[in-house]
């Protein structure tokens, strides 16, 4: 099948050479599975730390109802993404290429006793591929929290992993996809800028502009309910990251450690910088902003993970940790309720890391690309990186507007306002999330 | 002087405070507090229903002049109402305030309040 053989190209983007024994196919490497293994729990344990991180965030009333969109995405997502989420994600074009189908995949059955050329069962690949699928949808929570139902969430999130999610993958990561076969060497996502966090973004930025913002804002002060859980929610953001990025290597060698280090570099210096921001600007470095910027580092290197070198991965930590504090800023003076700022830090760092990234890519992919298709230089690329973006963007803003509107129609999906004001712990999960102040 | 001190449904806090603000009765303490009065809340656990002996309720206490008396206990009732009046409405206790100090300068009686 071709997807299988093209499934190669992906998964040797950093090309662990793929073993063969005597054309019985390739064997298992036990140490890039061993890895890949590794890097699916690591990106799972990053969506209980995102539950966290928007957990604290909110205020004492919503913090179960909040962390429950995170919880949420991981048991809808979990199912749906065996039963048809991969075969749409990364069976061959269908549609022109719109999406992928192969319905050997439906419920994994035709990978049942797959290697991949990479040396890793495709279990590990699809499991791996599955942990971003629940993720990105979970990102979107923060956009629009403290006003959604839960049966509105959890059809929303059902129908934008299918139409939003699972076609934007298909374009970027399957071999057949569209834009992976843009220009020289494919528009540059390693781990999902554009699929994974411009596209949460701007999905969003759209829900928080259709759904409106929450009763009492701005005039309110609505302020995050424990800090902590927010702080505890970064650190496991960050570990998770390690898998999220050096695991999208789809193997074990020199490239994984690549992706690892600039990783690491680039999330100490977003925090750095966002500090330093806040103490120049407000003489005072918050805890806020500590994890804030530990975030727009994570995801600035997030699509540039595979090609930026040190240098690269700090200035690009600088220049996300400012950008997203400008857009939350801006976002003050226009009014707009992206609550807890899914697009100011996950839209903003993924269009500042996937366009960024072009000015910092090392000397040996541009021979490569050169090789290919002979004067490659960097305008061109970040032609093809700013069509990425820009379709992204479109798509996932047109989609999900029209996927909230059905929403909002059939199951609905913003609540009333006396529920709004009680808090959705206690109105629609009939729970609170602090027995502290109650003696019971 | 009076101390006012009203017990009332958590979700009503914001409405209630907004509306005392509007009438110029700026000088509130809010604090959490449980107990229990008439009303029942069942909350079911794992399928199994409860019956939760404390109910979380918010406490407003206002210390203020005579003549305040009226409006804040009028504002406090129209705004702390479920519709046209529910069990766990809450209540409200109004005591006469024997003296009340201003710690930064140390004034006493009405004018510290």
């Amino acid at each position: 099948m071709t997807w299988k053989r093209s499934l190669l190209a992906a998964a040797a983007l950093g090309a662990a050479c793929p073993l063969f024994a005597d054309g019985n196919g390739p064997v298992n490497d036990s140490g890039a599975t061993a890895w890949m293994l590794t890097s699916t729990t690591l990106v799972l344990l990053m969506v209980p730390g995102l539950a966290m991180f928007y957990g604290g965030l909110v205020r004492t009333k919503n913090v179960l109802g909040t962390m429950m969109h995170s919880f949420a995405a991981m048991a809808v997502v979990g199912v749906l993404w065996t039963v048809v989420g991969y075969a749409l994600s990364f069976g061959p074009n269908a549609l022109g290429g719109l999406i992928g189908w192969s319905r050997g995949l439906v419920l994994l059955r035709s990978i049942d006793h797959t290697i991949l050329p990479a040396g890793v069962p495709e279990y590990a690949f699809a499991m791996f591929q599955g942990k971003f699928a629940i993720i990105t949808p979970a990102l979107i929570a923060g956009a629009v929290a403290e006003r959604i139902s839960f049966r509105g969430w959890v059809a929303f999130i059902t129908l934008w992993v299918l139409f939003v999610y699972c076609p934007l993958c298909h374009w970027v990561w399957a071999p057949d996809g569209y834009f992976f076969n843009l220009g020289a060497k494919g528009a540059i996502d390693f781990a999902g800028g554009t699929v994974v966090h411009i596209s949460s973004g701007a999905a969003g930025l759209a829900l928080a502009l259709f759904l409106g913002v929450r009763h009492g804002y701005p005039k309110t002060a609505m302020a995050p309910n424990n800090l902590t859980f927010t702080l505890i929610g970064a650190g496991l953001l960050w570990v998770g990251w390690f898998g999220f990025n050096a695991g999208s290597s789809i193997a074990s060698n020199l490239e994984t450690a690549r992706a690892l280090t600039v990783t690491q570099v680039a999330a100490a210096t977003g925090a750095l910088t966002w500090v330093l921001i806040e103490t120049i600007r407000d003489d005072k470095p918050t805890s806020l902003g500590m994890a804030s910027g530990i975030l727009a580092g994570l995801v600035v290197i997030t699509p540039a993970a595979g090609v930026v070198q040190v240098g690269g991965a700090i200035a690009l930590g600088v220049i996300a940790a400012c950008a997203c504090f400008g857009m939350i800023l801006l976002k003050n003076r226009l009014g707009y309720d992206d609550s807890l700022d899914a697009f100011g830090i996950h839209g903003t760092g993924g269009i500042v890391g996937a366009l960024g990234l072009t000015f910092f890519i090392r000397d040996s992919w541009w021979a490569e690309a050169a090789a290919k298709s002979p004067g490659w230089g960097i305008l061109s690329q970040l032609k093809v990186q700013a069509f990425a973006v820009g379709t992204t963007i479109l798509f996932s803003v047109v989609m999900t507007l029209i996927i909230a509107f059905l929403v909002e129609k059939v199951v609905g999906f913003r609540v009333t306002e006396a529920v709004e004001k009680t808090g959705l712990d206690h109105e629609i999960h009939g729970e609170r999330a602090y027995g502290l102040n109650n003696l019971n | 002087m009076k101390l006012i001190t009203a017990i009332i449904p958590e979700e009503k806090l914001d409405e209630v405070r907004e509306a005392l603000i509007d009438a110029e009765i700026e000088r509130i303490t809010v604090t959490r507090v449980s107990g229990h009065g008439r009303q029942q809340e069942i909350v079911v656990q794992r399928g199994k229903k409860v019956v939760p002996n404390l109910i979380p309720k918010v406490q407003i206490t206002i210390a203020c002049n005579d003549e305040f008396e009226d409006i804040t206990v009028d504002t406090i009732i129209r705004t702390a109402r479920h519709g046209g009046g529910e069990v766990g409405d809450g209540k409200i206790f109004v005591q006469d305030l024997k003296e009340c100090i201003r710690i930064r300068t140390g004034e006493r009686g009405g004018q510290a309040i």
